[in-house]
């Protein structure tokens, strides 16, 4: 059967969530603003249009942002994070697999579709999330993800049919192979891109008529399948069962930057505690632990980043162990002089819950301990995040980054739910 | 592991679980699992949002300042049905009806006037308003 992938990607994903629940944010420029309100994430096609790009730091474009009026937004990730869901659980009526592939896309499996007419099929997509969830999406469908993830990025272009480009069925693909640089292929990184163009290959249809030796030669076997994937031979397939989780990991940076131990061990609480809240949820048990403490670098050139591991006695899922073990780590990690900037937590040699080997020598009751665990998480889910805290982990968090621009969270907090007004 | 973590390692009983013994409940054979008001109220998931009211125009629907309602953006609008609607840039709850063909939010309170969106004027379903949460 001939393989068909469509890749659904979400327009301007951050934005377009913020906009689903404040209308009044249509039709203005707006920019989502990352971790600490320092640069722009995501923009609408207003604030494109006047040439703001994504990474650019805030401070660089304050006149822009006055003359035009931008609206600037912190990122709101309980938001986006429960949309995310939502577009993925509303493709599933469209394919028996799909790939969520990042926060804001999905390949869908349309192998025997065919009988169908697909440009139709992406327009059906598109309207049912669009209904669904509130956010505007583009359909790219092709017989290689490769092709699907282009046409995508075309389609996104296109007023006609607008936002939805089947390659299956394009007369004209070499012009749009033709369109497209080295530098814009899906996979294709940008020394690979740099190496490419200085022998003369500059867009995806060079480098699919490119000749197979050569590509083998210097670009290995990953070129090798990009090129073949350009020709329409498959060679990725949708991966709809998610790899089991490596690690778990939570990592901020500080609204200011950290510099006493007190501090940054309340920091590297709070996201212990966080990732022991992942990795209930994902029933799993921990056994290696990993802590990294990062500095600035341009500032404190004696003061490097620094990480370290630990072995935990026994694999465990209790957030008293882990802060124990990870307050040890931040410790033995923090030297005192420099200033933090960010702080993380990585949780590895992850193992399901319920394979649990009992240990004669566990100094902790296992079994009061998961109870324990169970209310813990039960009481936040309910009442909000951080209703019960360990005391490590402080409350008062002068070390939290900013988000001083942050929309409700509309969807995942009672207190904070979208408003209408009968008035 | 320290002296000290070693020291405490059996304190702990050695066995925890329950033993099952005595008779099995007559009604296992009858459990048919409880009753879930999420499943009976939600016909879709990814599409349905909780929304707040504010202000007293849909009283007459039963709809109270401060209720909860269960709105379902999978539906589509029919004439007659309570609605959450995108009205200058404000999420607004009314009842859609149709009049010559062209959409009416008509508040279920005498004391407000029905809306008719005028052509210029930024007008969209949200979604369809299914149930009301009303503490009594």
């Amino acid at each position: 059967m001939q393989p068909v992938f469509a890749l659904v990607d979400c327009n301007n994903f951050y934005v377009s969530c913020e906009r689903v629940f404040d209308p009044s944010l249509e039709g203005r420029p707006i920019v989502v603003l990352s971790n600490n309100d320092g640069c722009v994430v995501s923009r609408s096609d207003e604030a494109k249009a006047l040439g703001i790009t994504v990474g650019v730091p805030v401070y660089q474009i304050r006149a822009l942002i006055r003359t035009h009026g931008v609206r600037l937004l912190s990122s709101n990730y309980a938001l986006y994070g429960d949309m995310s869901r939502r577009v993925m659980e509303t493709l599933e009526q469209f394919s028996p697999s799909v790939e969520v592939y990042s926060i804001d896309e999905a390949f869908l499996n349309l192998a025997g579709f065919s009988r169908i007419n697909l440009t139709d099929y992406g327009r059906r997509i598109r309207a049912t999330v669009k209904q669904w969830t509130g956010l505007p999406v583009s359909v790219g469908i092709a017989e290689t993800k490769t092709l699907a993830k282009l046409a995508n990025r075309l389609a996104k272009r296109s007023a006609e049919p607008a936002g939805v480009l089947d390659l299956t069925d394009t007369p004209n693909r070499e012009h749009i192979l033709a369109a497209t640089t080295v530098g814009d292929i899906w996979g294709l990184g940008e020394s690979m891109a740099r190496l490419l163009e200085s022998h003369g290959i500059c867009t995806a249809l060079q480098l699919r008529d490119a000749d197979e030796r050569w590509i083998g030669k210097h670009l290995g076997v990953v070129g090798l399948r990009l090129v073949r994937e350009l020709r329409g031979l498959s060679c990725f397939s949708v991966e709809s069962v998610p790899p089991p989780k490596q690690g778990i990991a939570v990592s901020r940076m500080f609204g200011r930057p950290v510099e006493s131990l007190e501090e940054l061990c309340e920091a590297v609480a709070a996201y212990t505690a966080r990732a022991g809240e992942k990795l209930r949820r994902e029933r799993l048990l921990a056994k290696g632990l990993w802590v990294f403490l990062m500095t600035n670098r341009f500032i404190d050139e004696s003061c490097d980043s620094k990480s370290v591991f630990l072995e935990l006695p026994v694999p465990t899922d209790d957030t008293g162990d882990l802060i124990h073990h990870a307050l040890r780590g931040a410790r033995r990690t923090f030297k005192a002089g420099c200033r933090y900037k960010k702080a993380g937590v990585v949780l590895t040699e992850l193992t399901p819950a319920d394979r649990r080997q009992i240990d004669l020598f566990d100094p902790t009751d296992r079994d009061a301990s998961r109870r324990l665990m169970q209310a813990l998480d039960r009481l936040n889910k309910q009442m909000g995040a951080g209703t019960i805290r360990y005391a490590a982990a402080r409350l008062s968090q002068r070390w939290q980054a900013r988000f001083a621009h942050r929309s409700p969270a509309y969807t995942t907090n009672w207190c904070e739910l979208v408003q209408a007004s009968a008035s | 592991m320290s002296e000290r973590d070693r020291s405490l390692a059996f304190e702990r009983p050695l066995f925890v679980a329950a033993v099952p013994a005595g008779f099995p409940s007559p009604a296992d054979d009858y459990v048919e699992g409880t009753l879930d008001l999420h499943q009976h109220l939600i016909k879709h998931p990814a599409a349905t949002f909780f929304v707040r009211v504010t202000g007293d125009s849909m009283i007459d629907a039963g709809i109270h300042p401060g209720d909860l309602l269960i709105v379902d953006r999978a539906l589509t609008p029919a004439e007659g049905n309570v609605v959450i609607a995108v009205l200058d840039g404000e999420l607004t709850v009314k009842r859609l009806q149709r009049v010559n063909a062209k959409p009416v939010l008509v508040a279920d309170n005498r004391h407000y006037p029905p809306i008719r969106p005028r052509e210029n004027q930024e007008f969209e379903i949200w979604g369809v308003v299914t149930y009301v949460i009303h503490k009594v």
